[in-house]
């Protein structure tokens, strides 16, 4: 302590101390050198005895030389010496240490047990997660061919952040590469393992599944661009035909045993696309033949998946936001809303992210039938209170099962209504279009009037039927642009020559899954995480250039025990997706022969609670639910695992379920 | 926050009661002067300005060393700074300040010429440029699954050796993985691009490609497992049937367009191996039909091809050494001799890459007929490298020296591969007395015991077998074969059931169909595809290891018996090829002239036996320029085996076929040695 006291001491005094004394050795000698140069020789001798008194001078200041500078350097050093003293401990560590087991990992045990690598594994990564490179850029990005742009360290996100942005969006009105880019994705395992240094998301379930055996050549990962629409990947990177070809190799080299396909996210949708498509005559499909899915595919085990849409996705076309980005606001106000240095961070985001069509495949499919009309929704009664949280984080375990279901709540909450407005709405503000001054910052909402804007709002309330509506009108480019490529509705009639357009495919009500009823489907997901479900809006109270008109009233809150919270709703989910969408297709759209699944494959639902990590050391946990760290979830692999090494959904034990997905999917109406 | 929030109280503290900090300060300075006495009274011997330092006690020697340290980071870090601050052209403004402007890549070139993306193109990495990883390992290769063993950074070769020796070598009996151990090669582009970072193999080519319109969907790296035969790669990691799968992939994705093949190096001899697999019937080939070749395959454009196998593969296997090694050992005599922390390099060196088969799928093929007997050799009469070297490869210089070709007097023997002494080296045939090494007895196991775990079989030798070999004197391409047998037993059983070194008499007898002949390209036919190119791409005007003088190790048990004589230096004339104990010819450093030659000079010239169809062939030879100065690089013009993938002409060649042109269109050959010379000596039924 006494030595740190003396430290900074010496830090905030020596400074006045320093600046003196440097101001007089520095003037004097100079003087000295004028004399010498200027005045002749006799008055040497007096510069000479000046420069003795300087010498003494400096002889006593020596001591004193122990500059501010200097300390700095001297407290960097003892710094970074400490630093490198604890990295080499850290690093002399034994890996095992005494006392603290780590836990057998489920590739090991199983292992043991005698399991081996039996069928060929795909990994179809989702959405975000995918690492995305550039093949050729504007001047503004040399030096960074072949580098990620996206996923690795986002280090040029700092560096040249406008740069990035316009690298990463695509063509407004093709919805694919804007001339003079080409950013791809980036192909092999390593395209989707580590998200960011030590964020993992596949890498996990990859080395467990190295451990029974597993290698680059029964393990493919289906990289492709998850910006572009799904056929967009087919028509520019042959994304589709290329995982066709290799699944048929895999097959074809691993003694004909069917692949094990593992979708995560919008990796789900996207490969019920590929389900159609390459079953589908050529020109725009694979043209497999329709026995193809039953000849390769043994088993689809669906990650988290987003059949029906997530509601997030309408908040983010809407206003970029999040709920993320929604707490932030209320926390701390004023930080997103001021445009820091200028960068109207939200408008950068949602101008690009509106060029990305993948976004609009995962908008709420199936309508009101499936996510309520503005006075009933499937889930009411089974909302997600912030306070059963609490309860279930006490007491931690299965116990709550039961009075989850008990705790109904008295005054329903109207999911159903996904977007609805708050009654303030400013009327003062009628000034028609401020297009002009906004600088470069453009969005579709610089386009809308202000009439229009506040027709929006008056609407109150849009369901997941009318909220297209909605999006069509505040970004009608993106929506021409998507809509050619996905479609959310339910279809009447699947013989409809019209389902055999590829836009359909992606919808799960809107195909049939192919005939293969060898195939089996499974639906893994978390729950027990509260989930966005709907959205209470405001209109911003917006001057010129705050694009978006727009934004989630943060201080909605419902009273204790309701599942309202700074402005969203939340019910039973997985963080992202909520139960309802990841589960209705696997208890109850495919369950048996309906007309979506004609063959009668099989279906097993397998639900794993969250369980937060118990310390920090557990890193994320290894039994979490949330949408991304439960491909951790040691329960998860464990079942991967074993189906990849032969087993049957029957074997691993049929359904396992928490949520009430059963009983929601009843109370939908839906001709099966 | 916290910290700004600390600090600011301290301070207000400071401003507000400065007096009681000055008594404080004067008091805790006083404590000081005393121990600084205390001191003083230590080390009176010191200077006086360090006593005066010493008066004050803050300078102490850590305090110094702390001083130094945090000085030395705070201008790295700033340096660090401005480094990353730099714009990215800057080093290349500063170059072309310094040497004018440089040529533009030839991808910028061309694409203002308005080429663009047309055949797909796949890369086959040679021997050691690949990448491999771990996907499963011993206890002491903890955490680094999927983390690169070769290539990368070779981090782990100095953490921990003997675990990596242990994870890169083979079983010795299989040649396939040992228990408890895969290891795997790196897929995708990352493969090969960088072999250590900023060591480019194929990074350079492309970026050029690349910048024509080509990406990961028509580019393809055909990653293999470098260590394994050529048949155990489709054996264990059916990388064979990817390589099919990719290619019939790409041209179907592609509209039907034609693959151009670009190998390098051992990756020449792989693909060779491919085409033949890929035609050949189910159960040992890919069963892709006759015509599979001529439907998928443009252009193979060979970069640097060892067809007929590389000397330096010999000294290899025969003692793990190659030039370099020759040459560090010259310069440091003892350094690599003595047991260095008990490490004996060479030895683990030579027991690992023994376990590799396919290092020798690089022996010298087509034996004495192609590389020479004890008195004759094609290259014979060759002007030596040297000289041309000093009057720095100008055309002009090599025409004088073509001229003066015949007043060269004493030619080397080239044709001895091996021989022991360089009076044998040197001497006529008929006055070498040689006695047969095969039948010597292998002696007692007279190291086993005493060289702890460094187990090489020459241990299995005994000294009779070692002065036996040694008595033999001198081996051709020929006896080689026999000398490895006798060395190397097992590694040569192995090789052996895949590989073959012989020229063959009559293509069609069925035992060809086998795959051991498949990449020996005297011994198999090429595909029946007229429509096929086949471009020999080399660089010429470097040494080239050709032949060895050896001797025998005067040192102690645990080691090699044999080493290169480095003493052996041609003594009078300059101008002879003989350095360090190596012979050198006209090549790319690695492989000479003949070898990557011969095939596309002669052998497959017209239409041949090894050549049915009549397959066109193209030699383009890259004279090789070293770099003019430092800020190059290792050069846009360099003939050297890898560096001349960064090749710009090179490069401008290949762009230019995988755009649709013809060898006809990029001017047919190109030649610089006098490979046509050579083969036409070379007495070869065709």
């Amino acid at each position: 302590m006494a030595s740190i006291l003396r430290f900074r001491k010496l830090c905030y005094v020596e400074p006045v101390k320093c600046s003196s004394l440097g101001f007089q050795s520095y003037v004097t000698p100079k003087v000295g050198k004028k004399d010498d140069g200027i005045v002749p020789k006799v008055k040497t001798v007096v510069v000479e005895k000046k420069r003795e008194q300087q010498k003494k001078k400096k002889k006593k200041r020596q001591p004193k030389e122990w500059r501010c500078i200097d300390y700095c350097c001297w407290m960097i050093g003892y710094m970074c010496t400490t630093w490198w003293l604890l990295l080499f401990l850290y690093h002399c560590l034994p890996a095992t240490w005494p006392g603290f087991q780590v836990p057998e990992s489920p590739g090991t045990r199983l292992k043991r047990e005698g399991l081996t690598a039996l069928h060929p594994v795909v990994l179809v990564p989702g959405i975000v997660t995918g690492g995305l490179e550039l093949w050729e850029g504007r001047p503004c990005s040399e030096g960074l061919f072949r580098k990620r742009l996206w996923a690795g360290s986002f280090s040029e996100i700092f560096k040249r952040p406008l740069c990035w942005l316009e690298h990463l969006s695509l063509n407004n009105e093709t919805g694919l590469d804007p001339p003079g880019i080409r950013v791809r994705a980036v192909p092999g395992l390593v395209s989707a393992d580590y998200f960011a240094p030590g964020y993992f998301v596949w890498a996990v379930l990859i080395e467990n599944l190295a451990k029974v055996g597993y290698e680059g050549k029964n393990l493919h990962m289906a990289a492709y661009d998850w910006r572009l629409s799904f056929q967009n990947t087919e028509i520019r990177d042959q994304a589709l035909s290329r995982l066709k070809s290799n699944i048929e190799l895999m097959y074809l080299t691993n003694g004909y045993k069917k692949v094990v396909v593992v979708p995560h996210s919008m990796g789900v949708i996207y490969f019920l696309h590929f389900l159609k498509w390459v079953e589908s005559p050529p020109p725009t499909g694979g043209g497999g033949g329709s026995g193809w899915c039953a000849k390769h595919i043994k088993a689809i085990m669906n990650i988290g998946p987003a059949f029906l849409g997530v509601p997030k996705a309408v908040s983010n076309i809407f206003s970029s936001e999040a709920k993320d980005i929604a707490f932030i606001r209320s926390f701390a106000p004023g930080l997103l809303d001021s445009e820091i240095l200028g960068l109207q961070t939200l408008e950068h985001i949602m101008r690009v992210s509106r060029t990305w069509d993948s976004i609009v495949s995962l908008l709420p499919k199936g309508g009101e039938t499936i996510w309520g009309n503005l006075d009933w929704s499937a889930e009411e009664g089974h909302g997600f209170s912030f306070a059963k949280k609490g309860q279930a984080s006490m007491s931690g375990n299965n116990l709550n099962n039961s009075n989850q279901r008990s705790l109904q709540l008295k005054d329903p909450v109207k999911y159903g209504r996904i977007i609805s407005f708050g009654k303030e709405f400013p009327r003062t503000n009628t000034s028609t279009n401020f297009n002009s001054s906004c600088g470069e910052v453009w969005t579709e909402y610089d386009e809308m009037s202000r009439e229009r804007i506040r027709k929006i709002a008056e609407n109150k309330a849009y369901t997941a039927r009318t909220l297209f509506d909605l999006l069509r009108s505040v970004a009608p480019k993106m929506m021409q642009r998507a809509e050619a490529h996905f479609s959310h509705g339910i279809s009447e009639n699947l013989d409809d020559p019209k389902y055999e357009h590829y836009r359909y495919w992606s919808n799960p009500l809107e195909t049939r899954l192919p005939d293969a009823p060898d195939m089996e489907i499974y639906c893994l997901y978390g729950v027990g995480i509260p989930t966005e479900r709907a959205y209470v809006y405001k209109s911003s109270p917006s001057e010129k250039c705050k694009n978006i008109p727009f934004r989630i009233d943060s201080s909605a809150e419902g009273d204790e025990g309701s599942c309202l919270k700074s402005g969203v709703y939340f019910v039973d989910g997985d963080e992202s997706v909520p139960v309802l969408s990841a589960g209705f297709m696997c208890a109850k759209g495919w369950r048996g022969r309906t007309r979506f699944n004609p063959s009668g494959m099989e279906t097993h639902i397998r639900e794993y609670r969250h369980k937060p990590p118990a310390s920090l050391l557990e890193g994320r946990g290894m039994e979490s639910g949330a949408h991304v760290d439960i491909m951790g979830n040691v329960a998860l692999i464990e079942d991967i695992l074993r189906v990849a090494a032969g087993a049957t959904g029957a074997e691993i034990g049929g359904d396992k379920i928490y949520s009430d997905i059963l009983r929601m999917s009843e109370r939908i109406n839906i001709r099966l | 926050m916290p910290l700004v929030r600390r600090k600011k109280p301290a301070e207000a503290e400071k401003n507000s009661g400065s007096d009681s900090g000055n008594r404080n300060e004067k008091s805790e300075e006083g404590e000081e002067e005393e121990n600084g006495k205390k001191r003083r009274l230590h080390k009176k011997n010191e200077k006086s300005k360090a006593k005066k330092a010493k008066e004050k006690g803050k300078w102490s020697c850590v305090d110094s060393c702390c001083w130094l340290i945090g000085c030395i980071c705070t201008i790295w870090w700033l340096l660090l700074f401005l480094y990353n601050a730099m714009p990215a052209s800057f080093p290349q403004y500063v170059t072309e300040a310094i040497t004018g402007p440089l040529p533009d890549p030839p991808g910028v070139k061309l694409r203002k010429e308005g080429l663009t993306a047309k055949h797909p193109v796949v890369f086959v990495p040679g021997i050691v440029t690949g990448g491999l990883e771990l996907w499963e390992g011993h206890p002491c290769a903890d955490g680094l699954f999927r983390k690169r063993l070769w290539g990368g950074t070779f981090g782990e070769v100095y953490k921990r050796p003997l675990c990596w020796v242990e994870h890169m070598s083979l079983d010795n009996e299989t040649g396939l993985d040992p228990p408890g151990i895969r290891v795997r090669p790196v897929t995708g582009l990352v493969a090969a691009d960088y072999f250590a970072p900023g060591y480019f193999v194929w990074a350079v080519l492309i970026a050029n490609l690349a910048r024509i319109g080509y990406e990961e969907k028509n580019m393809y790296m055909a990653a293999y497992d470098w260590r394994i035969s050529f048949q155990n790669t489709e054996v264990r990691d059916q990388t064979l049937s990817q390589i099919k799968s990719k290619i019939e992939l790409m041209v179907a994705t592609g509209g039907g367009k034609k693959a151009v093949i670009v190998p390098h190096s051992m990756g020449v001899l792989y693909f060779l191996h491919f085409m033949k697999w890929v035609e050949a019937p189910a159960p040992m080939g890919g069963g892709g039909g006759p015509d599979w070749c001529s439907k998928h395959i443009k252009a193979v454009m060979n970069i640097g091809g060892p067809f007929l196998g590389v000397p330096k593969a010999v000294a290899g296997l025969f003692s793990a050494e190659a030039k370099d090694v020759a040459a560090a050992r010259a310069i440091a005599p003892g350094f690599l001799d003595n047991d260095m922390f008990r490490r004996q390099t060479l030895q683990h060196v030579m027991k690992m890459s023994r376990t590799w088969d396919s290092t020798m799928s690089m022996i010298p093929k087509g034996g004495e007929t192609i590389w020479g007997d004890l008195d004759w050799s094609p290259e014979e009469g060759h002007v030596p490298i040297k000289r041309r070297q000093i009057n720095n490869g100008t055309k002009l210089a090599r025409q004088d020296e073509t001229g003066s070709l015949g007043s060269q007097l004493k030619s080397a023997y080239f044709g001895r591969i091996i021989s022991f002494g360089k009076d044998v080296a040197e001497a006529k045939s008929s006055e070498i007395g040689r006695t047969d090494f095969r039948d010597a007895i292998k002696g007692r196991n007279f190291a086993n015991n005493t060289c702890r775990d460094v187990w090489t079989e020459y241990h299995d030798m005994g000294i009779e077998g070692i002065r036996a070999v040694a008595e033999h004197k001198v081996y051709t391409a020929g006896s080689v074969l026999d000398l490895l047998q006798f060395v190397a037993p097992k590694m040569m059983a192995r090789g052996s059931a895949h590989f073959s070194y012989g020229i063959a008499e009559n293509l069609d007898d069925p035992k060809y169909k086998h795959y051991k002949y498949w990449s020996n390209p005297l011994e198999t036919r090429l595909p029946n595809a007229p429509g096929m190119e086949i471009f020999s791409m080399y660089g010429v005007g470097i040494p080239t290891e050709r032949a060895y003088v050896y001797e025998l190790s005067s040192s102690a048990e645990c080691y090699i018996p044999f080493q290169i004589d480095t003493s052996a230096d041609s003594r009078e004339d300059e101008e002879s090829c003989l350095k360090d104990g190596v012979y050198t010819v006209e090549g790319d450093e690695t492989v000479p002239a003949l070898s990557a030659g011969f095939m596309c000079a002669k052998g497959w010239r017209g239409k041949t036996r090894f050549n049915p169809s009549g397959i066109r062939t193209y030699i383009r030879e890259y004279d090789h320029s070293p770099p003019a100065n430092l800020l190059e690089g290792r050069g846009t013009q360099s003939g050297a085996h890898v560096d001349i993938m960064g090749n710009f002409a090179l490069i401008e060649d290949i762009l230019r076929v995988a755009t649709g042109a013809t060898g006809e269109d990029l001017g047919g050959d190109q030649v610089y040695s006098d490979i046509f010379k050579w083969s036409e000596k070379i007495n070869l039924h065709l």
